[in-house]
């Protein structure tokens, strides 16, 4: 047995620890995170009403933006969330000045350009924290919905933008795969954009807040 | 695999599984065994080192991931804020077991690097990725606020 493997191992062991001094943080129940499949645009066919429509494509959406994979990255306050229960983040870290962590503990130091199993670090090129302006921890689903479609808040993009943020962004993308101990994003990257133009092609109505 | 890695200044030729974690190319493969095996999930720091200088947690990065980065280990690290940061550490006799205090040395130089004059709350947030098992946290914020001191005059 190679060096590593025999410290994979160790780490099998300090994870079960980390685990458990981590749940004393714990608050809560961790919210439902909707279900494993997302419902195809085509089974919203049956709403007459448009704009009833739009509200169901978007609620069906939402499974997506209420994940704990979308959520413990964007977090109300300055430090994010781990793992399906949506624990704080150990070790602490925070957003600092661009998303990016603070001075001396960047998410880089620990988050490489990709997944790495045998450490169980999730990874990404560009990983980071969403900006506080697009948080969605604890927020409504209609509340995250003025979000999205809010330039000021947004990164100042319109519908189509997001879409194409949304399909094409590496760090979204990974919440269908983000290794083992996590649970992927309901559905896949491909339906979730599908809802989000059919939402958008419906007049792209929210929720009420 | 043969892989090429640059550390220290100086490149080596390393037949490693590209899977294997950075960590334990240098122990191994090199024998640069200052930086140390904690935990091997990137929870603790004693692994850390720089890519390009800026720090990285050895344990949990993939040899193949380096491409042509540069390695900075604990055996390597100059400089200014290097030697500040060490003259502190030797001064406050920072370190119980020692066992972290690679990883702290190479936060402590990274911290200092962007921020010149650090607070208790810039150390707190740089640091807190590196457990010290020994408690020595007192005497590494005191040698902290030592090298800023020093690095200003």
């Amino acid at each position: 047995m190679s060096r590593h493997r025999l410290a994979a191992a160790a780490a099998g062991a300090i994870i079960v620890l980390t685990g458990a001094t981590v749940q004393t943080f714990s608050q809560g129940t961790p919210p439902a995170g909707g279900g494993d499949e997302l419902r195809p645009v085509s089974s919203f066919a049956g709403i007459a009403d448009t704009q009833s429509r739009s509200l169901a494509l978007f609620q069906e959406a939402g499974k997506v933006l209420k994940h704990p994979r979308c959520v413990n990255c964007h977090p109300a306050g300055d430090r994010p969330a781990q793992g399906d229960r949506m624990q704080p983040h150990q070790p602490v870290v925070v957003r600092g000045k661009d998303g990016h962590g603070a001075p001396g503990l960047a998410c880089a130091t620990c988050h490489g350009r990709a997944n790495f199993d045998p450490a169980r670090v999730p990874g990404d090129p560009h990983w980071h924290l969403a900006p506080i302006s697009m948080a969605w921890e604890g927020k409504s689903l209609g509340s995250i919905c003025n979000q999205l479609k809010d330039p000021r808040r947004n990164g100042n993009r319109d519908v189509a933008a997001i879409l194409k943020h949304v399909l094409t962004d590496s760090l979204v993308r990974w919440a269908w795969d983000p290794g083992p101990g996590r649970t992927p994003a309901p559905g896949s990257n491909a339906e979730f954009g599908a809802l989000l133009q059919a939402w958008a092609d419906t007049g792209a109505h929210c929720p009420a807040p | 695999m043969a892989i090429s890695i640059k550390v220290n200044g100086v490149r080596h030729s390393v037949d490693v599984d590209g899977d294997t974690p950075l960590l334990w190319v240098l122990r191994d493969a090199l024998g640069l065994t200052g930086t140390k095996f904690g935990c091997g999930i990137a929870q603790c720091g004693a692994c850390t080192v720089f890519l390009n200088g800026k720090p990285l947690r050895s344990c949990a990065f993939p040899i193949a991931a380096l491409g042509d980065g540069e390695v900075t280990t604990i055996e390597g690290v100059n400089g200014r804020t290097a030697r500040a940061v060490q003259r502190a550490w030797t001064a406050r006799d920072v370190p119980q077991c020692g066992y972290c205090q690679s990883g702290q040395v190479m936060s402590a130089i990274a911290l200092l690097s962007e921020v010149r004059r650090p607070t208790d709350r810039d150390i707190d947030l740089a640091m807190n990725g590196n457990i010290c098992r020994c408690a020595a946290y007192v005497r590494i914020r005191a040698a902290i606020k030592d090298a800023a001191r020093t690095l200003e005059g």
